[in-house]
């Protein structure tokens, strides 16, 4: 890495990379959310995504993102700019989200943060 | 109305600006590829490829930024005299020590952002000079040091760390040096005695650590959220992030709301925000109805606001002026449930536990100080002890040789000045108005009393007597104040006065 551009190039290549049809899952996994039971979380919606062949689908983790009372929680990023916030999940809730909000394309509103907060 | 689906919708987040937290829960922190697809390692390039060591000091002292560790020093000029510092190795060093009890800001970025650290210290390198930087971070943050581990690698990898970064024959290197939780050791005298593996205790100013720092060189060191401002700020430029802010205090500040707060969690607001702002519509209130009493910031060495001062502007000067700070970033709100006297207490006592035990003051007058709170607290205290409290919390401020104890009397203070009428019940009737201090509570039978004898079962020393059916009363010198009277009654007949 020696230059500027070099560094763009990287970037743009990383974006090029990533399918147009791609649905990311971040699931939060700092101390609070992890504390709260996110792994259990997380394996939950990688068994359940991979078991239902969902290939487009991805589950990542990331860092807190501020509402820690609310854990463990993930987010739903869609093509298009869709974003939809789960929270106080449950290993069993986030199997719900998956087969209702993945594959049936309907928002479950009870577990949204509006429903919440 | 419909609901709302995404976090970006909610009000509480809307009025926060994230710049220190922005890429917290939305990339994932042990991708570098994340972090480079957010625009990172491009404020390194710039720095080194566009502007030299002069231009990058220039665009932090034209920033604004001033050190989030609690005591505001201007970051830029900070990193000047480490630029015009003589001597040939110099170091940086990462605050992330982060021992205020409560706070958990730094511990979000670095769990979250790694990269943005990583970046900011080679940037900071680059500009002073220095070719080692230490992250001295505590061992009880597990994850936060395994994915700086991570990271430093990555960038290893990428050729964002090592020899020739960018091209410039510049060399930086990071490593890790876990603090064991004292929090003495996150003052950066103390700080750079334990990475150098000596006791963690402060040491008498002058020298500075920027002259005179981590084995005798020229150190800079700045706390992590001070430096996760870095790369945005040399990215976008030092105009707009002087654009956001108050007069005195640019940027943001991140806190971690906490206590009797509805919305507990962090929050990351441009300086200048008024606190009720941050109480009430981010943080959502005080739960259960319950009436505001204080708001502590600054952590333990801060000092407890009152409601006459909640619409005071969050920053440095405003924060100092009515007797707190703007510390770390820790907050945590109290309702009229809170005495003020036991927060005190509180607060102090964890000052008595970590005092290094260096300086007398320190280490004798804030345990003295705590003796006279247990005292008022028993309901033994004397009018003199107020005042004695006042003058020598004062003279602890003034003479101790670092910044625990310059602090530590603060809640004390604080209190004294805004609640001193909690205090002059304590001592003059011998009452705790908030209902807290154990030993001047008193057990109490209403009216409302049923004489279903449900109190007299439990009661485990046997002080309550009354004929069935008839009202029960409790023996105020017998009583222990256990409260399971309380718990027991079925009418709610028993109160505390
Ligand atoms: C007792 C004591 C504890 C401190 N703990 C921390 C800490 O945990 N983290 C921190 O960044 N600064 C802490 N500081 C402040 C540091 O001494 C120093 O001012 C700061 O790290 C400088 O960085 P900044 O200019 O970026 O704020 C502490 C100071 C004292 C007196």
């Amino acid at each position: 890495m020696k230059t500027f551009e070099e560094l763009i190039a990287l970037k743009e290549e990383i974006i090029a990379g990533e399918a147009p049809d791609e649905i990311k899952i971040m699931v939060g996994m700092a101390t609070c959310g992890i504390s709260a039971g996110a792994k259990p979380v997380m394996q939950a919606l990688k068994d359940c995504v991979e078991e239902k062949g969902l290939s487009k689908v991805k589950v990542k983790q990331t860092g807190c993102i501020g509402v820690c009372r609310l854990e463990p929680m993930f987010e739903i990023f869609e093509p298009g700019g869709r974003r939809t916030t789960y929270v106080d999940m449950t290993p069993e809730k986030a199997v719900e989200v998956v087969e209702e909000h993945l594959i049936k394309h309907h928002i479950i509103e009870r577990y949204t943060i509006g429903a919440y907060d | 109305m419909e609901n709302k689906h995404s976090i970006l919708e909610m009000d509480y987040i809307e009025r926060q600006e994230r710049i220190a937290l922005k890429n917290c829960g939305l990339i994932d922190p042990e991708r570098i590829e994340e972090y480079i697809r957010y625009e990172g390692y491009q404020a390194l390039a710039k720095a080194i490829l566009k502007l030299g060591p002069e231009g990058v000091i220039e665009e932090i002292e034209a920033s604004g930024l001033r050190g989030r560790g609690g005591a505001g020093f201007p970051t830029g000029r900070k990193w000047r005299s480490g630029y015009l510092a003589k001597g040939g190795e110099k170091f940086i060093i990462c605050n992330a020590d982060e021992g205020d009890p409560g706070a958990f800001m730094d511990r979000s970025i670095l769990e979250g952002d790694p990269h943005s650290v990583i970046e900011a210290m080679t940037i900071a390198g680059y500009a002073i000079g220095a070719s080692k930087g230490f992250i001295y971070v505590r061992a009880e943050y597990p994850i936060a040091v395994k994915r700086l581990q991570i990271a430093i690698d990555q960038a290893h990898g990428m050729g964002f760390l090592g020899r020739d970064i960018f091209g410039s024959g510049f060399e930086f290197d990071i490593e890790l040096r876990l603090g064991a939780g004292a929090f003495v050791c996150g003052e950066a005298k103390a700080l750079i005695a334990s990475i150098e593996g000596k006791r963690g205790m402060p040491t008498p100013k002058p020298p500075r650590t920027n002259d005179k720092g981590l084995w005798g060189k020229p150190t800079i060191l700045n706390n992590v959220e001070t430096f996760a401002n870095v790369p945005p700020i040399i990215r976008k430029g030092s105009g707009w992030y002087a654009g956001i802010g108050s007069e005195k205090s640019k940027g943001t500040k991140v806190f971690a709301l906490g206590g009797k707060i509805n919305r507990t969690g962090l929050v990351e607001i441009p300086i200048g925000t008024p606190l009720r702002e941050v109480i009430y519509d981010i943080g959502g209130g005080i739960p259960d109805n319950k009436k505001f009493k204080a708001v502590q910031t600054g952590g333990p060495s801060g000092g407890c606001i009152p409601k006459e001062h909640l619409d005071v502007k969050i920053d440095y000067e405003s924060l100092q002026e009515i007797g707190s700070m703007m510390g770390s970033g820790g907050m945590i709100v109290m309702d009229e449930d809170n005495c003020m006297v036991d927060i005190a207490r509180f607060f102090l006592e964890f000052s008595v536990e970590e005092s290094c035990g260096k300086c007398t003051p320190c280490r004798e007058g804030t345990k003295k100080m705590l003796s006279i709170l247990d005292k008022i607290a028993s309901g033994e205290g004397v009018m003199e002890d107020l005042d004695y409290l006042q003058s020598l919390g004062n003279v602890i401020k003034e003479t101790s040789l670092c910044g625990l104890g310059k602090t530590a009397p603060n809640p004390v203070l604080s209190t004294l000045k805004y609640f001193r009428d909690e205090y002059e019940a304590h001592v003059k009737d011998k009452t705790c108005p908030a209902g807290v201090c154990q030993a001047l509570l008193e057990y109490y039978i209403t009216e409302k009393c049923i004489g279903c004898g449900a109190c007299k079962r439990v009661c485990p020393v046997n002080c309550i007597s009354g004929e069935k059916k008839q009202l029960h009363t409790i023996d105020p010198v017998a009583c222990i104040r256990c409260g399971a009277c309380q718990e027991a009654c079925p009418v709610d007949a028993i109160i505390k006065r």
